[in-house]
């Protein structure tokens, strides 16, 4: 059997494959950072706490409300989601005004707070999740065997990502979310109720954080820290695509994910910091990231 | 009895009691807890570990030798540094006679320099290192539950001799993992087996899949698992969703413990071999201990806690014995005494302060085997305790004699 870069093709595609799968995930979750930092100019830190409370919140209707997988999709991401409404209504809102530093201070507080108030009910080792029946098993590609429920992932993050960049960029309410962006007196003299949009906005980005919880419970485990971890690499990739930049961070969360996934191959050990690498290098090069608008 | 005699009688009891007080420092004993109260540690240590040394104390009455004995508690933060400036304020300036459970190698290491310093006694239950009885094993340290070595002796030999004879291994890239490693490495081959490849992951990491496909790919019979915690948790997950446990592959977890079992459930667990120091079913004594606790915290315990309970109990007994709490005399009681408890059924305390005791052998059963909550194990075989741990001579511990 030949060989390519000194590993078998088969195994090649089969890790190419898997970055992608993660890429997904990374896709997701800066998808929504990527949406609040460029409407509300907001560095949106308990991102990770939001991703974990979908989990979580996935896992309690599966376990007292006996709701599977499937409503647990719609449900858990509405139920972060108005919680995001109600932290932008009480807290976020005062702070606009004011230097980025203080958003950042408050929603990494935020974090911690509801970490440890998981950790204090729930404990740390994490609840088991069960991949639902209808996604079980997988397919064998030849180079690789295939989950069915990865496949799953891969393809819900690209329509959300796709769906998600198309709002913004290709339809009027769009229009009017990056105006108010730009100039909010002038939107709301034409009669747009400008802070319900930007309510919305960040709930929507929490709602997304949330989702990708709920994706990630049933393949990785579910416990309070499980978006601690996770939000500095999302924060990479935010950053690499450019703050603020949503089809920035998707192409960037799948390009990075790829990046990782050949890491692991190669040099296992470095897996956990190519992605930083990468980010110094991009910061020297193109401080405002790849595709962002210096 | 007459008064005069009654008075004599109270006089000399008093004059008893003020001589053995005299031997207790402070007039008081302080068991210190020292463990992970908020990280990736707290559910198989943690405040567990502070109900089971509050309990051995009450077990043994609340007094030894008529001075009150009392549990203190810490959050070392897994931190070396945090966990030594803890235990020299408590040693120095808080009397506090004893330092037990240590979860996290590193902290057990340190904490260990700073009561050989000073003298003082630490039992560790938490840590896994065999350092703790080899290089750095001392006059007033033990190590109680378990350790790498007994892991890697219990699964390693037994799953060699089932037929699990060429491994590859997922390993956690820090000291822990690589020794856990190299100590399941030298089982495997020492039984006849082969090492066919490794690969070393960052820690902590949540996706697997990239590695578990190399595992895979290495066509090894076993995947030896050297890490802990989360990691094993989303190895074991995602192992499962790869179809590898399904295709011929075993998993072979080398430090796993009932509180993850309880998080991946039954049906991602099962058949998964694993080695403990203690499973509460065993038999009617653990069972009545663990039921105790599940009261007090909802949960069943660890070997970890069960191991705090016994070391608790049996330091209490060595100063009863040695009618003092002073450092040195009581290791020298905790050598010479025979552990039985519930949790050492026939343990005894070695030169380099390793408790050595009998470890089991279990796996994990399929949901449809497990009759109530909690029920995850069945013990497959006794592993005796001599075989299990390391032995004495080949450990390099200063303080044994060649």
């Amino acid at each position: 059997m030949f060989e390519l870069i000194g590993i078998p093709p088969q195994a090649l595609f089969g890790q190419l494959l898997l970055g992608l799968i993660n890429g997904a995930f990374y896709a997701l979750l800066s998808l929504g950072l990527a949406l609040i930092f460029g409407l509300l100019n907001i560095i949106n830190f308990s991102h990770g706490a939001q991703y974990m409370m979908g989990a979580f919140v996935a896992w309690l209707l599966l376990r007292y409300a006996e709701l599977p997988y499937w409503g647990a999709l719609i449900l858990a991401p509405l139920v972060v989601g108005a919680l995001g409404v109600v932290i932008e209504r009480l807290m976020l809102r005062r702070l606009y005004e004011l230097d980025h530093l203080y958003g950042l201070l408050l929603t990494f507080g935020l974090a911690l707070v509801i970490e440890g108030g998981f950790r204090h009910i729930y404990g740390i080792s994490g609840q088991p999740y069960a991949i639902p029946p209808s996604l079980q098993g997988g397919t064998n590609l030849g180079f690789m065997f295939l989950p069915t429920y990865r496949a799953w992932v891969v393809v819900a993050s690209l329509a959300l990502c796709l769906g998600t960049w198309a709002v913004i960029e290709k339809t009027r309410l769009g229009a009017y979310l990056r105006a108010a962006t730009e100039n909010p007196t002038l939107v709301r003299a034409f009669g747009i109720n400008v802070p319900v949009m930007i309510t919305l906005t960040y709930g929507g980005g929490v709602a997304l954080a949330g989702l990708a919880g709920v994706m990630a419970a049933p393949i990785y485990s579910v416990n309070p820290v499980m978006g601690s971890n996770l939000i500095i690499i999302v924060f990479a990739v935010v950053v690499i695509g450019g703050m603020g930049s949503i089809l920035g961070s998707v192409i960037t969360g799948y390009g990075l994910g790829l990046v990782e996934g050949l890491t692991k191959v190669f040099w296992p050990e470095a897996s956990s910091t190519v992605i930083f690498v990468i980010m110094a290098v991009v910061l020297l090069i193109k401080p405002a990231g790849l595709f962002g608008r210096a | 009895m007459n008064f005069k005699q009654a008075l004599l009688g109270a006089a000399c009891a008093m004059m008893m009691a003020g001589a053995a007080q005299a031997q207790i420092s402070d007039n008081k004993v302080k068991i210190g807890v020292l463990t992970d109260l908020s990280g990736t540690y707290s559910d198989l240590s943690g405040q567990g570990s502070v109900v089971a040394a509050e309990m051995a104390v009450a077990d043994f009455g609340g007094k030894v030798k008529g001075a009150a004995v009392e549990v203190v508690s810490a959050d070392h933060q897994n931190k070396a540094d945090i966990s030594s400036a803890i235990a020299r304020k408590w040693y120095d300036s808080e009397g506090v006679d004893v330092i037990t459970d240590l979860v996290t190698s590193a902290v057990a290491l340190a904490v260990r320099e700073v009561a050989r310093e000073r003298k003082k006694i630490d039992i560790v239950s938490g840590a896994a290192s065999t350092a703790l009885t080899g290089k750095a094993c001392s006059e007033t340290g033990f190590h109680w539950a378990y350790d790498t070595y007994a892991m890697a002796v219990g699964t390693g030999k037994a799953v060699v001799k089932q037929g699990g004879d060429s491994w590859f291994f997922l390993t956690a890239d820090y000291a822990f993992g690589h020794a856990l490693e190299g100590d399941t490495a030298a089982v495997v081959k020492e039984n006849g087996g082969k090492v066919v490849g490794q690969v070393r992951h960052p820690f902590p990491n949540a996706d697997f899949s990239s590695f578990l496909l190399q595992a895979q790919a290495s066509k090894a019979k076993i995947i030896g698992l050297a890490n802990a915690g989360q990691d094993t948790i989303n190895a074991i997950k995602q192992a499962k969703e790869f179809g590898i446990t399904d295709s011929g592959q075993s998993l072979a977890s080398l430090l796993i413990f009932i509180t993850d079992i309880h998080s991946l459930g039954l049906d991602t667990a099962k058949d998964l071999l694993m080695t403990t120091g203690f499973y509460w079913d065993a038999d009617d004594e653990s069972r009545a201990f663990a039921k105790r606790f599940k009261e007090k915290t909802g949960k069943m315990p660890t070997m970890i806690h069960a191991g705090v309970y016994s070391s608790v109990m049996q330091y209490l007994k060595a100063i009863d014995a040695a009618g003092t709490d002073e450092g040195v005399a009581v290791s020298a009681k905790l050598r010479e005494m025979p552990v039985k408890d519930f949790f050492a059924k026939d343990g005894k305390v070695r030169a380099d302060g390793r408790m050595v005791h009998d470890m089991y052998l279990a796996q994990v059963k399929k949901p449809a085997e497990s009759k109530q909550p909690w029920d995850y194990l069945k013990v497959v075989r006794t592993i005796p305790g001599d075989e299990a741990y390391r032995p004495l001579e080949k450990g390099d511990c200063p303080l044994v004699k060649k």
